[in-house]
Formats: C-alpha cells, structure tokens, sequence
C-alpha cells in the first residue's frame, strides 16, 4: 500500500513538475530578431509543393507559403486539430449533411510581391491540385475524391462541395504541400512557373537558393499573422550526411535538423551539450511494413504468410529497436496515438502480437510444416538505407531465422528497390513503408487494400475492400473504431497481407536556444516557423 | 611540336565519343528512373500517369537513340541541357560548384606537394636512416588511411579541442563562401578537407619522389658530378631532382584530376558543395542528363591532365622529342 501512495506521490510530483514546466515555458515572452539556420538532409527538386512529396522541399519552402488551414502549431501532436492559417476564424462545420464547406479568408492578407489574396487565389491553387489540366501533374489529386466543385461567392469566401461527406476532406486540406499560388502567377507565368519560383504569402520571403549549398528567407513585413514571425530570417544548409548534420549542430553551425535522430545521436548531443540541447520526441505517422508477394509461392499460402507475422516478437524487439534506429511503438493499422488506433489488449488478439513468443513461433512452425514448407527459404528485399530499413530488416530476418527459417536479404539502392517493388515485382518478401504527413487514418489505411496503387502485396481481397467501403460511409466514430478492428483483424492476422513492423519514433534534439518550436507526429509538419524564436 | 599538339588534340575527339556512347548507354542500363524516385520515392503513392507525365517532359519516352543524338547535339549547339532533378540548366549546377572543388583540388595539391617533395628528397638522400623510416611510416600511414576517416577525425578532434579548452564545440563552416567574398571563412572551412586529401595524395607523391630520387643517384652522371667536387645540394637540385620528378608529375596530375571528379566521400564529410557530391545525388536521383555531363567533365579533365603532363615533359627532359 505504502507502496502505492509512494508511486501516487511521485507522479503527482512529476505531474506537478510538467505542468509548472510548461506553464513556465509557455510564459516565455518570444524574442524578436535573429536568423535561425538549420540543416536539411536532401535536395529539393523543385519548389512546387502540389507536385513534389519530398519532406527537402517542405523544409526549405514552406515558411514562404500560406495554407488555406493548417494543424494547429501549438498542438501539432493531435491529428485532429485544425486551426486557420488563410481562412478567418475557426476551421468551419459542414453543411448539407456534410457535403459543404464554406471558409471565409482573413482580409488583407498580400503576396510577397503585393498583390492581395483573394478567393480567386485559393480556387486557383486548388483547382491546380484537384483539377490539373490534362498534362499538369498533381501529386495530391487522389486526396481529393469527394470534392465535386469549388466556387467562390465573393471574394473572401470559398466554398468546397463534396460529392459524399467524408472525414478525410479537412486533414487533406491541412496537407501542408497545399501551398496558395497567386492566380495571376497562374495566369501569366503557367503552371510551371512555381518549380523554379517563389511568391507566396508566408511568414518569410524568398531571398536566396545556392542549389545544394543553402536557401535563405527574410521576414515578411506585412505577414497575415500579427507580430509574427518573430526571427529576421533562416537559412536552411543542405547537409549530405546525418553525421554530418549531428556535428552541426554540436559545433553550432545549425540550430536544428527537423527530420529526426536516432536514439544514439540524441544521447551524444546530450552528453556533448547538455542542458544547450533540448530533446523533443513524438510517435511519427511512418511504418515499415513486410510485403509478401501474393503471386510468388508459396507467399499465396495464408499459413505461410501468418508464420511470417507470427515469428516476430514486436513487443522484445521494441524495447531494443528502439535504442539504435528510429523505431519504437508496436500498433496495428492506424497511427499508434489516434484515437482509432488499436489498444495493447486489442493488439494482443491479433497473430505476431501476442504476449507469449515462444507459443506464437511454435503455431508459426507447426502452420509451416501443415503448409509442406518446414525450415521456409526465401530472400527478404530490402532498401539501402541505414535508418531505419537495414537494422529494422536485419532484426526482422532473425526474428525469421529463430523460427527456423532460412532468409538471405537482399539490399538495393532505392533505384533499383523501388524497380524491383513496384514494376518487375520478382520480390518474396520486400520491405515497404506508409509515410504520411497529416493523420488521417481513413486514407492512410488504405494501403492495406489490394486495389490501392501503392500495395504491392499483388492479392485481392474483396471482403477487405467491402470493409473499407463500410468505414468510408459510416459517419458514427465508435462504428468506425470497431470496423477499423475488423479491417485490421482481416489484414493483419487473418489473412495477414501485410506484416506491420515498428512504428517510427521522432527524435529532434535541437540547440535549447531554438524556441516556439513544436514536434509533430510527422516531419512534413509545422515547418511554416513563423511560431520559432530564438532564445539568444 | 605544333603539328603534335594538333594531333593529340584531334585524338581527343574519339575519345570523348567513346566515353559518351558508354556511359549514356551504361546508365540505361540502370534499372529506375528519376521520375519514380521524384514522385513516388518518399514512399508515397504516385499515379502512373503522374509519372508517365514527368517521363514525357523529360524526354524519356523517346527512343534511345533519339535521347542520344538529342545529348551529342548539345556538344554542337553548346547546350548541355537541364538537371533532370531540379530543372535547373547543367552548367549553372556545374558552374556553381566547380570553383570549390577546384580550389579544394588547388589546396590539395599544394598540401600534398609541401609535404611530399621535401619528405621524398629527405628520405632518399638519408635511405635506410632513422629518417627514412618515419618518413616511410608517415607516408605508408597516408597511403593506408582513407581522407574521409582522416576527415571525420578532424571534425571529431575539432569539436573535442574545443569544447575542452574553450567550452563550446567549434567546427569548420558548412557552407561555402568564395574566397574573395570571405577570405577566413573559405580558408576556415577548406583547409580541413585540402589536408585530409592532400595528406593521402602526398604520401604516394613521397613514396614516389623517393623511389625515383633513388634511381637517378645511382645513374652515372651524379657519380661524375660527385666526382668533380660538385656540392649535394647542386646535385640533388639540379642534376637529380629534375630528372627523378617525371614519374612524381605523372602522378601529381593524375591526382589532381582525380580530385576534380573523386572527391565523392570527403566532399560529404565535410559538406562541399562540389561536384563530388553533384556526382553522388544526380546517380542516385537517377538524374541521367547530369551524370552524363559530370563523367564527359572527368573525361575531359583527365584527357586535359595528361596532354598538360607530356608537355610538361619536354620541359623536365629536354631529350624528349615530339614527332
């Protein structure tokens, strides 16, 4: 008992604690000035974010944009909280059953180069990204299905109509790739201009691109945010190695990375810095998955492919995955921490989750033997990046070979891993991951279905799909919940499609002088930075 | 010597076609393509007709030979195209970096010379003495030690000096800044990796100044020299040195050209934006029209190097003859 009330005393401590730490770091006053520079490891293609997927260009171009909402920046770590960053007011309310979004826009809100934003801007943009002319390319279309039309009653006011209603439409305009171009650049320059050029309505206007070396903003004056931002400027460095990026901001040559750390150079920094780096964690909405090819045997055999899942310890291989790579939480189908996610105990029922090892690896063997595969040989396909795909396909082919498989991985460059996943197909088992910027579970969870263009599992499954189609119309979220249970029940473990590894862990250790700054559950968001300041 | 010039340089030409046909048709054979990596490379799911687009605009639903007569009469028309990857014209990607790497290049050699002509010269002239052997030991130090490794020391002593006697970490700029813009931060941030390459490239250098300087003190006109009452250091100077230096040329501008082009490890360590690194992210965004030019300018390079060295020979030894 006193052991209980010793255990209640501390947490109400610690409690007590963080909420006196945050308040306290809440009433920081943020200091105006100064340039925040930091580094970016990858090159962006172009600066057109309605056609680019690449977090390199969210990294570097964002802060020049607005968005018509984005998610909330002081609360990036619920996936449901949406707040205006063009529109007025708070995100709005369906209605006609849902089918009707009506947004009214901040007034006096003015491109980088003066002209004022209006209505007819953000139908522009959109209809670029919803309704590309033949021939323009739109990489978030799909994202988009349900919207019939968007007209603009006058101009500060928006509408979308929906063809059906559906929970995905709001998070899909929270994409923070939906940049607002100025019609006018639209009109005069076509819909090219935007990959090489920059005129947006951000908190910092473009300065400077030194292709591979650095990109520079100044701060926008006449931001439609007032009082913001709060820093003169940034400089995003490009930075070809992780390593290198952790030395950088060791040797303070940049304030942060905004990608994510492995565990290892957190404690480094740590132990080099302390109390100047200020650690900041997060679920991340990124999961290596296992893809057994359907059309290869014996992978069309479901025992063979419940062995599979059956012979990895998810919960032993958290706790020391967790240590070296970018991997921490086991979960099912959805985003760990979304309220549609699977609980422990609802994890548990499912085949590869269980808590007892030694009885899921014994059903895995005796499902390989009923099979006619004892002792199954085959070769993992595997992407040439260290973190987290080697050591996460590394863990995985021991986890096989203590069920007495024999797996060979084969390692490829992402050139060649992506020709043999998605064309030639000629994989056992590959490697696939599901990396998503806004939580939007109904959307991201289409991966599982055979029919999704991005499966490359080669199956069909129509109870799958007839599920899916049910979680689509219902509009009750505790239904929604239990069918997402039975979805994931049907694709992980019944039929066991996919095999779901680790979810990735977000670790930003950045210099503590770097403030306002919040971690989201994905590192294509919050990167606008007009809410960063720096503590000098 | 005039009608030999041009006649070295008219074998440049087939050269450079040969070049051109393998590494435009070794690069096809590459399975991917850049537009699968820009859209759908973060994993993210991209509609085949997205990516069937991009590959039109790109040029890469023609014909093969289409692409390659298209890549040969950007030669004629001084038009080496667009960067697959960022839109941006190739000689401005190129134009951006090739100062840096040339001065890294410089720097390099400059080190590498400092170091490996005295070391050399020392070593011969004091063979199988104590000197000789840690000459030897540095120099075979050089040569078994990777740059990048010697690189990343640098950095990790840098920081760690540093942080110990002046309390904050300090490294070596990460961007770039030309040498007439900011002369201490250039030389700051390029001196690191001029010594971590140089130091490789001197300890061949050494090694093969010593061999050659041995070789030449043993042939008979030194003896005759040592036998008229010449003093060493004339002899070293200027009966032995010169001779001994055609092989250390040879491979001074070997590594020189190697530098421009093979920089690809050091030049991430140490963050250069040069056209080692260019060469790295265009072959693995599969960016085909870059990767092409860059090998056609290594090409180039080395075919230039080794017309520079054997007119640089006639200088050294004036019995070479040109026919």
């Amino acid at each position: 008992m006193s052991n209980t009330y010793t255990k209640f005393a501390v947490y109400l401590a610690v409690g007590a604690g963080l909420a006196l730490g945050v308040s306290a770091a809440n009433a920081e006053t943020p200091k105006m000035g100064g340039t925040l520079e930091f580094v970016v490891p990858g090159k962006a293609p172009s600066y057109d974010g309605h056609i680019e997927t690449t977090y390199a260009m969210i990294h570097r171009v964002r802060p020049f944009y607005s968005l018509l909402i984005r998610v909330n920046p002081d609360n990036p770590s619920d996936p449901s909280d949406f707040v205006c960053d063009l529109c007025d007011g708070d995100v709005p309310k369906p209605t006609e059953n849902g089918t009707k979004y009506t947004f009214k826009l901040q007034k006096g809100v003015k491109f980088h180069n003066g002209t004022p934003l209006t209505s007819a801007d953000v139908k522009a943009s959109f209809d670029k990204i919803i309704f590309p002319p033949e021939g323009v390319a739109s990489a978030r279309k799909s994202f988009f299905k349900a919207v019939s039309s968007i007209t603009t009653p006058d101009a500060s006011t928006i509408v979308f109509k929906l063809a059906f209603p559906t929970g995905s439409f709001i998070p899909a305009l929270a994409t923070p790739f939906n940049f607002v171009y100025s019609k006018a650049d639209l009109d005069a320059h076509g819909y090219s201009w935007h990959k090489m050029n920059i005129n947006g309505s951000g908190a910092f206007k473009f300065v400077e691109h030194q292709k591979g070396a650095f990109m520079t903003g100044v701060k926008n004056p006449d931001y439609h945010l007032k009082g913001r931002p709060y820093l003169d400027g940034y400089k995003a460095i490009t930075s070809a190695k992780m390593a290198l990026s952790i030395q950088a901001i060791r040797g303070n040559r940049a304030a942060a990375e905004f990608r994510g750390f492995p565990p290892k150079a957190r404690d480094d920094l740590v132990k080099a810095l302390g109390n100047k780096i200020t650690v900041q964690e997060s679920d991340w909405n990124c999961v290596l998955l296992g893809t057994p090819n359907h059309k290869i045997k014996p992978f069309d055999d479901t025992r063979v492919r419940q062995a599979l899942t059956l012979g990895i310890d998810r919960w032993s291989g958290s706790k020391y995955l967790s240590k070296i790579a970018i991997v921490k939480t086991v979960g099912g189908v959805v985003f760990p921490s979304h309220s549609l996610a699977a609980t422990k105990e609802e994890l548990m029922k499912l085949k590869g989750y269980g808590p007892d090892i030694k009885a899921s690896r014994a059903e895995a063997t005796k499902l390989l033997k009923e099979a006619g595969v004892p002792g199954l040989k085959f070769t993992f396909h595997n992407r040439g990046v260290d973190q987290p795909y080697k050591i996460v396909g590394t863990w995985m082919i021991d986890q096989w070979k203590k069920t007495g498989m024999k797996v060979d991985q084969q390692v490829n460059p992402t050139p060649v891993f992506y020709d043999t996943l998605r064309k030639k197909k000629t994989f056992d088992v590959s490697v696939d991951f599901n990396c998503q910027s806004v939580i939007n579970p109904i959307a991201d969870i289409t991966k599982f279905l055979g029919s999704a263009g991005n499966n490359y599992g080669s199956y069909e499954d129509q109870p799958l799909e007839d599920i899916y189609n049910k979680i689509l119309k219902s509009g009750d979220v505790a239904e929604q919940r239990k069918l997402i249970r039975q979805y994931e029940k049907h694709a992980l473990s019944d039929e066991a499609r996919l095999m779901i590894s680790l979810w990735w862990y977000k670790i930003n250790p950045h210099r503590s002088y770097m403030k306002g700054w919040k971690i989201a559950p994905s590192h294509y968001l919050n990167q606008h930075l007009d809410n960063v300041w720096l503590d000098k | 010597m005039i009608k030999y010039l041009i006649k070295r340089l008219m074998l440049l030409l087939p050269t450079l076609l040969g070049a051109a046909v393998l590494v435009f048709f070794l690069l096809r054979l590459v399975p991917g393509d850049v537009c699968e990596i820009r859209l759908a490379g973060t994993g993210l799911y991209a509609d085949p007709a997205e990516i069937e687009l991009c590959r039109k605009d790109l040029g890469l639903d023609q014909p093969m030979f289409v692409q390659f007569f298209q890549f040969l009469w950007g030669y004629v028309t001084f038009d080496l195209g667009k960067s697959m990857w960022t839109g941006a014209p190739i000689t401005h990607e190129i134009s951006l970096r090739f100062h840096l790497t040339l001065q890294v290049a410089i720097m390099s050699t400059v080190v590498a010379i400092i170091i490996a002509i005295p070391f050399g010269i020392i070593s011969a002239v004091k063979q199988n003495t104590w000197i000789d052997y840690i000459v030897r030991w540095f120099s075979i130090a050089g040569i078994a030690m990777p740059s990048f490794w010697l690189g990343i020391l640098i950095i990790l002593g840098l920081l760690i000096g540093t942080q110990e006697v002046f309390g904050e970490p300090w490294m070596p700029p990460i961007e770039f800044k030309p040498i007439w813009e900011d002369p201490v931060w250039n030389i700051s941030q390029l001196i690191w990796p001029a010594v971590a390459t140089g130091y490789r490239y001197s300890a061949v250098a050494t090694r093969m100044t010593r061999s050659a300087l041995l070789e030449v003190l043993r042939e008979d006109y030194v003896r005759t020299a040592r036998a008229k009452g010449l003093v060493e250091k004339v002899i070293i100077n200027r009966h032995a040195l010169k001779n001994a230096l055609l092989p250390v040329v040879t491979i001074i501008s070997i590594e020189f050209a190697f530098l421009m082009g093979g920089l690809v490890v050091t030049e991430q360590v140490f963050n250069l934006n040069g056209l080692g690194r260019l060469f790295v992210e265009s072959v693995g965004a599969q960016d085909f029209n870059m990767t092409q030019q860059l090998v056609m300018l290594v090409v180039l390079i080395f075919v230039m190097m080794n017309f520079f060295v054997d007119i640089l020979y006639a200088w050294l030894d004036p019995r070479i003859r040109y026919s």
